[in-house]
């Protein structure tokens, strides 16, 4: 594969492209509501109506509003308006109909037809860089990745720079890890890029350091990853191999949750396709760059999020979590140095490459830059996949894009970041969504899950609930998190059922601030998270409940 | 066991793995779809062909939600827990199953019929409160939505 024969992938594509798309989304949220034989009803209705040569079918990514599904989205490029016409809750039977509105211009609106507004601020506020081709491209065809510009950086990256330069443009670009905690992810490179096998310098060969895609999107909540690579996978391969051509590893792995299996299937067409393709294997591109992909799956251990037991289980062994340093970047899979980003900031890097560091750095705040992901989702109208700037109050996700609460109900608080952040109170709304600002609010960025919840939501139960899962999902490796969390679930039982003293809630601070700084990873480190936030900001509740043990 | 054809397909995946260790949660993932559960017989093989312990294959079995080492019933029913399910009314669809079906999470009916069990997030927070039934995943449920569906899966007794 030459530079020349991708171009004539993507003309080709291109060219077969029809004067008018039917776009259905075929990502998991749809897809349960039935999208697959909307599809294939769609294509019949085509065909009937004689159509076939200038309306094209397609199967799509994920197109955000997931609570609307089944989604279908008509662009007729022969309408000069610009905007297309999206179709939400679509049943098999409406296929007809909206095929039908193609034939008469300015068909009459079919009684039940559903259109969703395009020019709501849900769609308007979003700016598409990791979801550009999302519910756009055909995720189980390369020629539809390729035609959207899909592995132009790699050659570029493999042609025209060094692996310095390449470090050297993601750092620039102010890009920050998107798991959660935000690290830079250029000087991650730059540190493994360094780091040397532990052989020395002289067997230090392409073959002894390792690029890790984590995909093991285990925040409940949180479903970015997912949609990023059911909807757009080429692109989180190729922002790997470019990693890999940075750091000077010839060999990924992707640790994906075996809870997603169209993921898995998506992945694994996409690899077999880019390797068929000559863009992943041995020699890519026809350079002596070598990177193979290979495909890892979890097995339902919410701590193999946390990077040593995500090591550990690719290894093949209990995902239990070790003591750093030594860090990834130093000794990592089967002790050789191992650079770990997950899918949403691999997913950044290809159009970094494509448009510059300064385009991406100009995106976003001073310290935070680019655009994030966020699973909207919980009580709110519009449920769904969103992605905005970086600096986007709260306010303006969840009441101007979300629609505010649904059911006429007020917001009480935002929890992002799942069992490791925090609940946002309404009165912080007005706070700009960076990493530092929801540090300062006592949540985390996280992996990106808003989950919005109402009056009706108590937070002592919240945090109960989060709580009790920290409690399952510790692997017991060290006495803090694994008793902890335990004791920790007894006292807001206790809290619960107005059974607890004031004495109690001394108790259990006093607990969490012990859980927080003596766990050994990241799981029970941040598991007090959760139980600190909604002390923090609603205590009343807290409070509430134990008066009432004083009354009875 | 050993005439097994499904012993055959395992046979070929642990050998498409070159008999790796670190290819064990694979492998038992496999052996997880074609057996239905992991006996001690079944890890016990894997063992001897990976060359592990079967104190450590036993030991990545226990550890992993996902690996079950007891027989599961014909149907299964999955409740979502997930945040975004919780605050949609997750409690009320476990509690209608538990009514439904007289079983709580993690267990089977007496007549093997269905198992129950919750997931922590299927990622389909969209259409939450999200219940998966033989492995279909039906948004948007209510108690009563799967109590009829668990009546379709006790009635085939």
């Amino acid at each position: 594969m030459d530079f020349p024969e991708l171009l004539a992938i993507a003309n080709q594509e291109r060219q077969s492209q029809k004067a008018i798309r039917i776009r259905c989304c075929v990502a998991a949220g749809c897809l349960s509501s039935n999208s697959l034989v909307v599809k294939e009803r769609l294509e019949i209705a085509v065909t009937e109506a004689g159509l076939v040569d200038c309306v094209k079918v397609s199967g799509v990514g994920c197109m955000r509003l997931c609570c609307q599904g089944p989604l279908v989205q008509v662009d007729d490029s022969t309408q000069s308006e610009g905007v297309g016409i999206l179709y939400k809750a679509v049943t098999p039977d409406h296929a007809p109909a909206i095929v039908s509105t193609l034939q008469s211009l300015a068909a009459p609106e079919s009684p039940y037809l559903q259109q969703a507004d395009l020019r709501h601020p849900f769609f308007t506020q979003q700016q598409a860089i990791v979801l550009e081709n999302s519910g756009i491209i055909d995720p189980e065809r390369i020629e539809s990745y390729i035609a959207a510009e899909g592995y132009h950086a790699l050659h570029h990256v493999l042609r025209e720079m060094s692996s310095n330069q390449v470090i050297n443009e993601i750092m620039r670009s102010g890009l920050r890890g998107r798991g959660g905690a935000g690290y830079p992810t250029g000087l991650k490179w730059a540190t493994v890029a360094k780091a040397m096998s532990p052989q020395g310098e002289a067997l230090r060969t392409a073959n002894h350091k390792f690029v890790v895609c984590n995909a093991d999107e285990g925040d409940p909540g949180a479903f970015m990853d997912r949609s990023i690579l059911e909807s757009d996978p080429h692109r989180v391969l190729e922002g790997m191999a470019i990693a890999a051509y940075a750091i000077g590893a010839s060999q990924g792995y992707i640790y994906i949750r075996a809870e997603y299996p169209l993921a898995i299937q998506r992945l694994q067409i996409a690899i077999h396709q880019a390797q068929k393709l000559g863009l992943l294997g041995s020699r890519v591109f026809d350079s002596p760059f070598d990177f193979r992909i290979d495909l890892r799956m979890g097995a339902g251990a919410y701590v193999c999020g946390e990077e040593t037991a995500l090591m550990a289980s690719i290894e093949g062994k209990r995902g239990i979590p070790s003591p750093r340093p030594p860090y990834p970047a130093e000794r990592g899979l089967w002790g050789f140095p191992t650079l770990i980003n997950n899918v949403e900031t691999f997913a950044n890097v290809p159009p970094i490459i494509r448009k510059g560091a300064d385009w991406y750095a100009s995106i976003g705040t001073e310290k935070s830059k680019g655009t994030k992901v966020f699973a909207l989702a919980g009580k709110i109208r519009n449920t769904g996949l969103i992605e905005v700037p970086m600096g986007t109050t709260i306010r303006q996700i969840v009441e101007e894009m979300g629609g505010g609460v649904s059911a006429g109900g007020v917001a009480k608080a935002v929890q992002t970041g799942g069992p490791s952040g925090g609940c946002i109170p309404a009165s912080a709304f007005d706070t700009p969504v960076d990493y530092e600002s929801l540090t300062q609010l006592g949540s985390i960025m996280g992996s990106g899950g808003m989950i919005v919840m109402d009056q009706s939501t108590r937070m002592v139960d919240v945090a109960h609930y989060f709580m009790e899962f920290c409690r399952d999902e510790s692997c017991g490796k060290c006495i803090p998190c694994r008793v902890g969390t335990v004791q920790l679930y007894q006292l807001l039982s206790k809290i619960r059922e107005g059974k607890a003293t004031p004495a109690d809630l001394d108790l259990l601070e006093e607990l969490c601030d012990m859980v927080k700084y003596t766990s050994l990873c990241g799981l029970g480190q941040s598991a007090p998270n959760p139980v600190l936030s909604t002390l923090r900001y609603f205590r009343n509740e807290y409070e509430a409940l134990m008066m009432n043990s004083n009354e009875s | 066991m050993s005439n097994d054809s499904r012993l055959k397909v395992l046979d070929a995946t642990m050998k498409r793995h070159q008999y790796q260790q670190d290819a064990l949660i694979e492998i038992l993932h496999k052996a997880q779809e074609l057996f239905g559960y992991l006996g001690n017989d079944l890890l016990l093989y894997i063992a001897y062909h990976l060359k592990l312990p079967p104190s450590h294959v036993y030991g990545v079995a226990t550890f992993y939600h996902l690996f079950s080492l007891t027989p599961k019933g014909i149907h299964r029913c999955v409740v979502c827990i997930g945040t975004a399910c919780y605050v949609k009314g997750a409690a009320a669809l476990l509690s209608a199953v538990e009514q439904c079906a007289q079983i709580h999470p993690g267990e089977t009916t007496a007549d093997d019929q269905l198992s129950f069990s919750t997931a922590r997030c299927l990622g389909a927070c969209g259409i939450a409160p999200a219940v998966v039934f033989d492995g279909n995943v039906c948004g948007h449920q209510t108690p009563e939505l799967v109590c009829d569906r668990l009546q379709t899966f006790l009635a085939q007794r």
